[in-house]
Parts: structure tokens; sequence; C-alpha cells
């Protein structure tokens, strides 16, 4: 290891221009004759529109002109796809409603966009938009998916009756029932997730330019994968062949997954910029944003859990309805599906699952990834019911969960998923030894006395990252292969650069990938640049999400760094008159083994492009690239355990000690992982205590601003207690597993376990408000007096 | 129109301005210093927050003719001769930055805590005074730890001047 290399608390390359304000991000850009769009949106959940009139609007000053769904339909802009196909179990695919990126026959959730204004500037843009005038009939809504599944409501969409998209199911039902028929004990709850809007602190952006004599669009956008933007915006909304259309995605700030979809605004915007022969700009603003965001979770759960006299856990049954709002954004389909209920196994060796996971429509926003995207809301239900079982059979909770473990590898569950590596028992430990375990009845007789309820509760959380194998994924249902591109291109003088096609958004590649080259070659990272975000630059690439960026993209590099040596290697051994499997790379040197000859990467790099001397046949110059496809999931898991204190006066919670304890296999850069996992937990507690999103009845969204939506704020939140187990990831070279979401997934559970236990309440919703809280302390005091 | 001079990061300026021109708008547009961030539109997120006559502001809520006459200092103005900032410094150090957006803000907004309240500072006092700035990246632990370790080192530098 180099003191940049695997293991390096490397401080960030990429800090100075965040820290000085020269980041550049897509709102930062401006280009010659701009113009600034803003979208008409409906104001009703679940309208007819019976007119559209923009006469007012477009004598407006500044306004170059209102377009909406008709003229974008005749130009031929297809609809917005979902690149994920479920099918149902009886073997039909699921049921989509046509999205189109401007709607003018019926609206069906508020925000929903109606057509867009270009203007001089901002300000003109969106007076004009308002005085847009959109005549609505109105129709019946519907917003909580139980309710939309019920006789006689209101239908979205006549391609799915019922409102149904589908009824899937997963595991050996009959086997699963058959255990429940033999259980010494059964644990049933109904277990909510509650809706959450991702709130990234940059709002989405795009900015569009057409050339005309070259017939080529470019668009700059705040993009998680902007190489997936640019495959869907040209083979599937025609906007422009691939070859003839640029995406850039620059600083983008934050995503969280809210940026892999390509949404409506994106699509105007190319379409309006060659319609208006000028440059147009969108920037939404935070309304916009809670609006049109795609939301994550909103899950109803019933589960059951089968125990054996042993209290060994036979079986769990699991009914899951799932919210995804009025339309299938572009991987919603996916998320209540393969990225849940494959994780329902847990930590723990269940022989029996079965779940029946049934997705609808609702008059609200589209329901996508969010960080996690599936697996908190397994998490959340395994995690609820381990606690609750435990607690039903009299055991305490770390020890029931330690009688079920996993304990041998690689490990089958009945949900597809092939555990590879992991020690759940070594992460359980190193977090109750952190939090000081033993010492809690203590504490908790000194709150008792202060007047206080004090909980703890853990939450053992397993996840798969790395995603994904591209011919299982396939297999599953998905429209692209989940692999990673990488190259790597060493300059004349051995400076390097690295395209990727990753994408950072907050997430620090610039470092962690250079740590890797400079592991790899002993060259300070300083001499190493990463490319990203630029489909010019960067031929193809599947973007950042789902923690899969160290496991495969940069398995990607590895594998492309294995050819750069193996070509440097050559050329050295030539150079040296040497065998080439005597050639040692260290320091930044390619070495004879055993010898004090030696040449500097420099050197070799050189001597590849001046090819005065090279070997016989070989191709000047030093640039390799890799797809690595990965052979598996990667498996992180982990123990958090929280401790709260609740007063029962107020219903307040606050959270005194929080630990995590997490086996995210081999770390690049520690300080880097640990504040992946900071923001994790923080987004997991927002969850559990603070964040919800609000629908009234007739589908207005009643927490559209952060006047009204509970974001995590400083003083809601500790600082965290954070322990490292490793068990490495043997499915790719570098050992990794990932870790941008174990925090937001395994933290929930453990906050309501802490919550619940404290106010000794078996059951009860997220967020953990004071006053759901205080209320439940009410209901609960109410019903003890009366037994 | 109306026309706004002020000083910002030390130089006179002037532009001229719709009336509604809010002061983040001027700056970002106007002069390009687009380093001050607009994420809420609010005033609840901080990421616009600037320092109006030593104060601080957050510019997405105020108008650029109410600044007419200031000196405003931005995320830009306060390096000096390409030396970053102590504040600045430490939020690299102690890795309290991730994608950067509400990072300027949250310098801007660390730097006016130490002035109006000092370099001694707790862990519970810089969260509760974090109260008007939104991270969505970090969970605030290392951001808590960087103004900590920033109004330490600020301390030793008040200390050593004396």
């Amino acid at each position: 290891m180099t003191a940049e290399g695997i293991g390096a608390r490397v401080l960030r390359k990429e800090d100075k221009r965040f820290l000085t304000g020269n980041g550049r991000y897509t709102d930062d850009m401006t280009m010659p004759r701009m113009g600034y769009a803003a979208f008409v949106r409906s104001t009703h959940a679940h309208a007819r529109i019976t007119s559209i009139n923009t006469d007012e609007a477009m004598k407006m000053p500044g306004v170059d002109a209102v377009l909406n769904g008709h003229q974008l339909v005749a130009d031929g802009i297809g609809n917005i796809i979902c690149g994920w196909m479920i099918h149902s179990k009886d073997g039909s695919p699921m049921n989509m409603g046509a999205y189109r990126a401007l709607e003018s026959e019926i609206v069906r959730y508020v925000g929903q966009a109606i057509a867009i204004v270009v203007a001089d500037t901002q300000q003109q843009a969106r007076d004009a938009a308002e005085a847009v005038v959109v005549e609505y009939e109105e129709l019946p809504t519907v917003v909580d998916s139980l309710d939309a599944l019920k006789e006689g409501a209101p239908q979205l969409h006549p391609e799915a009756a019922g409102n149904l998209i589908y009824d899937w199911e997963i595991g050996e039902e009959a086997a699963t029932n058959e255990a429940f028929a033999n259980a010494a004990h059964v644990t049933t709850m109904d277990i909510d997730n509650n809706r959450l809007v991702p709130n990234p602190m940059e709002p989405r952006a795009a900015l569009a330019h057409f050339d005309p004599s070259e017939e080529h669009y470019t668009l700059y956008t705040t993009s998680q994968n902007p190489h997936v933007a640019r495959l869907v915006l040209s083979a599937f909304y025609n906007v422009a062949p691939e070859n003839k259309l640029r995406v850039i995605a620059p600083d983008v700030g934050g995503g969280f997954g809210s940026k892999i979809f390509i949404y409506p605004e994106e699509i105007a915007c190319l379409w309006a910029t060659k319609r208006v022969g000028r440059p147009v700009k969108w920037t939404s603003d935070r309304t916009e944003a809670f609006l049109t965001d795609a939301h994550g979770r909103d899950h109803h759960t019933t589960a059951e859990l089968a125990l054996d006299a042993n209290n060994k856990i036979t079986g769990f049954r699991v009914k899951t309805v799932a919210n995804l709002g009025a339309y299938m954004s572009l991987f919603s389909s996916s998320v209540p599906t393969y990225l849940y209920a494959t994780l329902l196994s847990g930590q723990y060796n269940i022989p029996n699952i079965y779940a029946n996971v049934k997705a609808v429509y609702t008059n609200t926003t589209p329901v996508d990834a969010y960080r996690g995207a599936g697996r908190p809301e397994a998490t959340y239900v395994v995690e609820r019911m381990m606690e609750t079982a435990a607690k039903e059979v009299g055991m305490a909770p770390a020890e029931f969960r330690r009688i079920n473990f996993v304990r041998e590898f690689p490990h089958q569950t009945p949900v597809i998923m092939a555990y590879d590596a992991g020690d759940y028992e070594a992460s359980l430990d190193a977090a109750m030894k952190a939090i000081d375990y033993d010492g809690f009845a203590q504490r908790r007789a000194q709150s008792e006395a202060a007047g206080k309820l004090r909980g703890m509760g853990m939450s053992c959380y397993i996840e798969a990252c790395g995603i994904a194998p591209s011919q299982a994924v396939g297999s599953l249902g998905a429209g692209v292969g989940l692999w990673e591109s990488a190259e790597v291109r060493v300059n004349a003088v051995g400076t390097i650069e690295v395209l990727t096609g990753s994408h950072s958004h907050g997430q620090g590649h610039e470092t962690t990938f250079a740590q890797l080259v400079s592991d790899r070659l002993g060259l300070p990272t300083e001499s190493i640049s990463i490319v990203h975000g630029d489909t010019d630059k960067v031929q193809m690439g599947m973007g950042t999400y789902g923690s899969r960026s160290g496991a495969v993209g940069m398995s990607a590099i590895a594998k492309a760094l294995d050819k750069v040596e193996a070509k440097a290697k050559k050329i050295a051994a030539h150079l040296m008159e040497a065998s080439e499997g005597d050639i040692e790379i260290e320091g930044g040197e390619l070495k004879v083994a055993g010898t004090d000859k030696k040449l500097t990467f420099t050197e070799v790099a050189l001597a590849a492009y001046t090819a005065h001397n090279l070997p016989e046949g070989m191709e000047p110059g030093l640039k390799e690239g890799a797809f690595y496809d990965p052979t598996n999931f990667t498996f992180p898991a982990g123990c958090y355990i929280c401790e709260v204190e609740v007063d029962p006066d107020t219903g307040v919670v606050s959270i005194e000690n929080f630990v995590a304890a997490d086996d995210f296999g081999t770390i690049i850069n520690p300080m880097i992982v640990e504040g992946q996992v900071h923001g994790g937990l923080v987004q997991g507690i927002g969850q559990a205590m603070l964040e919800n999103t609000q629908y009234d009845e007739d589908g207005q969204l009643l927490t559209a601003s952060y006047m009204d939506y509970t974001m995590p704020r400083a003083d809601d939140v500790p600082s965290f207690k954070l322990e490292t187990t490793v068990t490495e990831c043997p499915g790719n070279p570098l050992g990794m597993k990932g870790c941008g979401e174990a925090g937001a997934i395994g933290s929930p559970p453990a906050v309501i376990n802490a919550v619940t236990d404290a106010i000794g309440i078996r059951d009860m919703n997220m967020p953990a408000s004071p006053n759901r809280v205080w209320q439940l302390i009410q209901d609960n005091g109410m019903k003890q007096a009366a037994e | 129109m109306t026309t706004v001079s002020m000083t910002v990061n030390g130089k006179q300026i002037s532009g001229e301005v719709e009336d509604r021109t809010l002061l983040s708008t001027f700056l970002r547009e106007n002069q390009g210093l687009t380093g001050t961030h607009v994420g809420c539109d609010t005033s609840q997120c901080g990421a616009c927050l600037v320092h109006m006559d030593g104060k601080a502001v957050k510019s997405c809520s105020m108008l650029a003719v109410q600044a007419s006459g200031s000196a405003v200092t931005t995320i830009e103005g306060i390096s000096q001769n390409g030396q970053l900032h102590i504040m600045q410094k430490a939020f690299k150090e102690n890795h309290g930055l991730q994608c950067g957006f509400c990072t300027p803000g949250m310098i801007m907004s660390a730097i006016d805590m130490v002035n109006r309240l000092g370099t001694d500072l707790d862990e519970k006092t810089i969260r509760h005074e974090l109260e008007g700035n939104i991270c969505r990246c970090t969970g605030y632990h290392n951001i808590v730890k960087a103004i900590k370790a920033a109004a330490d080192e600020m301390a030793e530098v008040l200390e050593a001047a004396e």
C-alpha cells in the first residue's frame, strides 16, 4: 500500500472547487441567447383538460413560446418508459398507463407538466406560465394505495383495471403455509413504510442546446447516469440519434436516487430548444422538486413470522401493497419487487418465505428508487418483526437474532439471493460493545428517576449492492445490463486520466478512484485525474446508484489497470532486456526482480508514445479500456443500535446513543466511507423521526416546502459511533461491497424499535413525531387504566 | 429597472436590475458569482447565505435593491491570496462536505457563528446555531467537527496575535 493507496484517509481532491464557490452545477451554466423555461403544471390531482389558452401568456414581455403536449406528440416525442418489466403471478405483463412528457388530456397528479413556456428571463417565463389558462373538468381522486384497490375506487389508467399495475409473488407459497400450520408461535404485524421526498440540496435543472447546422443537441443536466439518459432520450423519446446528442452531468448536488430517472422536464427542454431556436434552461424551485422529483417508499405491509418451539424461524409470509403514484417512473417497477422481496430473508436462516406484492396507481407523484430502494422497506419489515417476535417469546432481541443468523456461506435464500460472505455475529458483537449494552439497564434506571423513558432498539440489516450481473437482471426483466466501463489513459509523461461510467455527486470518486490507481502503480493521486459525466468523453456507462460505483465501477478500473500493467511490463522488459515475468511495479517504477535495473513509469509511458523501440508488432500508446460485469450481487451487512430517551409529557424523542457497525468488505478510504454512513444514517433517522409526505384527500401535497416537510437539521441528530468489521466480498477483484445506502437502510427499524421499547408499545408508524409518540403514550395510559 | 451599487468581495460594482430581482439572482446572474446557491426559495436551507455588512443574510429572501449601498461578502471572497480561510480548510480536513451544494452557505454561516459567539463553541451550540442550514449528504457529523476544529484554530490565531 502507498501512502495514498487502498485504506488511506486521503483528503478529497475535489473539495477545493466546492469550498471556494467554483463548483460547476447545471444551473451555473449559461449560453449566449439562452432562454429560460417554466412549466405550466396541473393544479388538480385528477382532471380532464378541457382547454389550454395561451393568448395572454404569449402577449407578455419576453415570451418566445408556449408549447403543449399536442405539439410534443405531433413532433414524434415518445412516451416515458419504465425500464424493468415485471410479470404478475398469472404470467401477464405489468399494466402500464401512457405517460407523456407534457399531458394534454387527463392529468393524474398535482404538478404534472402540461406546457412549457420559454422567455428571456426566468421571472418572465414564470409569470407567463401563471398566465396560461387551463380549464379542467375535475375527476375523483385516490391517494392511498389500499383505497386505490377497493372496488369503486377512481380509475387512473384504462390500461390498469382496478389501478393494479401488477400482482407479483416470490417464494414457495404452499411450503410457507405449511410452516405456519406447524408453527409454535406466530408474530403478525401491520407495517407501513412512510412516503419520503429525496431532497438532494441541488434542485433538478436542465440546459438544452440545439445546433441546427450539425443537427446536434447538447444537454447539461442534473443526472446520476448521463449515459443512460442519452440512451433513453435517443432510443425511446426520439429526441435525436445518440451520435447527435451529448449529455453532460457536471457537478451534481446530491441525488439519492432521484436523479437516476429521465423526467418530463429534460425531454421538454430538448424538444423546445429546437422549436424556439435558442438554448433553453430550466431550474426547479423547491416546491416543484417536492411535486415532481420521484418520491420514495410508501408501502403497506402485513407480515407474519412463524417460529418453532426452539424459537427458530420456520417461515415468513409477507403481503405488501406498493404505491407507485400516478405513472411508472424509469425503475419504479423493480423497487418493490426484486430490490425488496429478495432481501426478506435478512441475516437469517429462513427455510420458507413467500411474498406477494401488489403495485398500484394513485393520484400522487410517481414513486421510484430513493436511497436504498426496496432494501430499507425490506429491512424495516424484517427487523421490526425480529424485535417484536423476540419480545413475544421472551428472548433478548440480540439472542433471538443470534440463534437465527446465517452462519455458513455461500447461503442460498428462498428468495433468489445467494449470500457470498459475511459474519453477522461479529457486527452484532461490535455494536453491542460500542453502545455499552450491559450498561443500558443502569442508564434506563437513571432516565426513569428523571421522569423519562429510555429504550434501546437494534437492527441487523443486509442489503444487496453491486448491481448487478447483467444476465441475471436481464432474466428478471431489466431493460439494461448493469456492468460498468472504464478507460485508463496513460499520458506520454506518465500522468493518468481514468474515464469512468460511474458518476460522482458527492461520493468522492475523484479521490477514491485515484487511490486505486495510486495503490496499483505507486503514483501520487495528484497525477491521476478522474473523468466522468460526459457522453462525449466517456463512451458508455451505467452511472451511480445502488452503491455500485466501488464494487462495479472500480472493478472495471482494476480490469483496465491489469491491461495497462501488462503492456507496461512488456515494454519495460523489452527496454531492460529482461523477462516480462520478472518485472515488478512498485513505487512508480518498473523493476527487474532481484536486480537494480529499473525504469520509472514515466520513462515507460514515454517509450510507449515515442514508439522508437517497442517489442516487435506492438502498437504504440498506453491506453486500455475494460467493461466489468459483476458475477453476483454484493451483500453489505451490519448491526445498528439506537438508544433513545422519551419525554412522556411532550412525546419528544431524543437519540442519546447511536452505534453503526458495518461490514462493507474492503474499504478504499475510511474517511469517505464514514461520511457515507453518517449521511445515510441521518436520512434513515429522518424517515423514522421527522419526515413524512402528506397528501390531502384531493391529492394536494400538503408537505411541499421546507416549512412543511421536516428535513433533519443539525440539532435533530447526534454524533455517531461507527465500527467496521470486514469480510471481503469474493465476487469482485477488490473485495468491496458498497457503503452508500447502508445508513438509510439499517437505521429506521433501530430507531422505531428503540422508541417502542421506551414507551412499551408494540406497534407504531413512522415518523415518531412528538405528537404521535405523545398520543400513543396517552392511548396506552388510558388502556392500562381501563384494564 | 433600478440601478443597484454595492461592494461585493471588496470590489465596487453596480448593475441594472428589475426591482423584484433577488440578491441571490443578482449575485449569480448579474455578477456571475455562482458559488452562492439557491436550494429552497423560502429561507430554510441556507445554501444562499452571504454576509452583508458583516452579518449573515439569506440572499434568496431579500431584494438586490435592499443590499444597495452595503458591503457583501460571498464564498468567493473569503480566501486570502489563494489561501483557504481557516473554516474552508477545516471543512476539507474533516470531510465536512460531499456534494458541495450546501457548502458555501454552511461555511458562511459557520464564519458568522464564530463572529457572533466567539471561538469557544461546544457541539450543542454548533448544532443549534446551524438550524438555518440544511445538508442532505453529511448527516452533519463532520460539519460539526469541522466548525469546532476551525473555531479552535481561530482561537489559537487570536491568542498568538495578542
